[in-house]
């Protein structure tokens, strides 16, 4: 397991500080320290995408390739997946998303492992 | 200057009605707080650390992120810097508010920015807007009334995952509620042809980057991602426009 040794702490803390500082940062820069000063109006528009940017990519190898088999693609996973974007797109709600997702998981799982 | 006289609306049911409007918001707060509670323990987290992280970043999907990254053994930097970069709209959120709470002294601004989260973005910059003749202490708690519920339950749900996490069977997929709790976050939100190219553009980008050291092939594709969907939306603004 990682977070075990001494220096695992080390950088387990560093993390946690590191990400405390900036994400706060984040939070406060216009409020606490820019002000009502204007931004550009492209840098605000990419700003809005960041989420969609980030976790797909974020999730995508795990999908394709996950640890769990090796790196091996497993059908179960990428069913989960489908549905779980399926449902989330048709529905527009996260908690039957998650719901339909783990449900497929679990069939899948069971029903193909 | 919002000078609200002493006698302007009573704040106690400002807090109350936040408080309330606040509740549907929580519904997935408790179980990805567990989520992580379990998983960070899993991974050989005290139950301190554990609570340290949710208390001092409180920031799910980074800390999910970060958690991630540090199992498949990436340098700190990268790993602050990725988990970062999944805040950064955070800057945008501080943006949306200024208005309505930048005059704030500046220890309620270091509060406010604190706890701003996706829920009390949300719920702030939608109800500041329709209630044009609130002032600050009216908009304050407003503010205190969402983010009690929202990230107290945080708090508390990562305590929960944290402390009973090892009663979870160890057979079961744990490994892959992440990422599906992740597209069931993203999924829902996708409105636009720009949204859905920015998503698109992110997942081909990473699997196409894969090789690039400890995932440092994610932030080159989130920035073109990020560019993809901001310029897509400008186009079609100019072309709805002309």
């Amino acid at each position: 397991m990682p977070v075990e040794t001494i220096a695992d702490k080390w950088q387990l803390w560093a993390v946690i500080l590191g990400l405390g500082a900036t994400t706060f940062l984040l939070r406060f820069s216009f409020l606490g320290l820019i002000g009502n000063r204007i931004l550009p109006g492209f840098l605000l528009k990419m700003l809005r995408y960041t989420p969609m940017a980030m976790i797909p990519g974020l999730v995508a190898p795990g999908v394709v390739w996950p640890a769990a088999t090796g790196g091996e693609p497993d059908p179960a996973r990428l069913i989960a997946a489908m549905v779980t974007i399926a449902v989330g797109i048709w529905f527009r709600s996260t908690l039957a998303a998650v719901g339909a997702g783990v449900a497929a998981l679990m069939l899948g799982l069971w029903g193909l492992g | 200057m919002p000078a609200s006289p002493a006698a302007s609306a009573p704040l106690a049911p400002i807090f109350r009605q936040a408080v309330l409007r606040a509740m549907p918001f929580t519904v997935m707060i408790g179980p990805f707080g567990a989520l992580f509670g379990v998983l960070a323990t899993a991974q050989g987290m005290s139950l301190f650390e554990t609570m340290a992280f949710s208390v001092v970043v409180i920031a799910g999907a980074s800390q999910f992120a970060a958690l991630q990254m540090m199992q498949e053994g990436a340098p700190v930097a990268l790993i602050i810097l990725t988990a970062t970069a999944v805040n950064l709209r955070m800057a945008m959120y501080s943006v949306a508010l200024t208005p309505h709470l930048g005059q704030a002294r500046l220890w309620q601004r270091a509060v406010i920015a604190y706890f701003l989260v996706d829920q009390s973005f949300v719920l702030g910059a939608s109800e500041y807007a329709r209630r044009s003749t609130w002032g600050l202490p009216e908009k304050l708690a407003w503010y205190a009334g969402v983010v009690t519920p929202v990230c107290g339950l945080w708090y508390l749900a990562t305590w929960v995952g944290a402390r009973f996490g090892q009663a979870v069977p160890p057979d079961w997929p744990l490994d892959f509620i992440v990422p599906v709790s992740f597209l069931a976050m993203i999924a829902p939100i996708l409105l636009t042809r720009a949204q859905m190219l920015a998503a698109a553009v992110s997942v081909g980008g990473t699997l196409v980057l894969w090789w690039m050291p400890h995932s440092s092939g994610l932030l080159v594709a989130a920035a073109a991602a990020m560019l993809a969907g901001a310029a897509c939306e400008t186009w079609e603004e100019r072309r709805h426009a002309g």
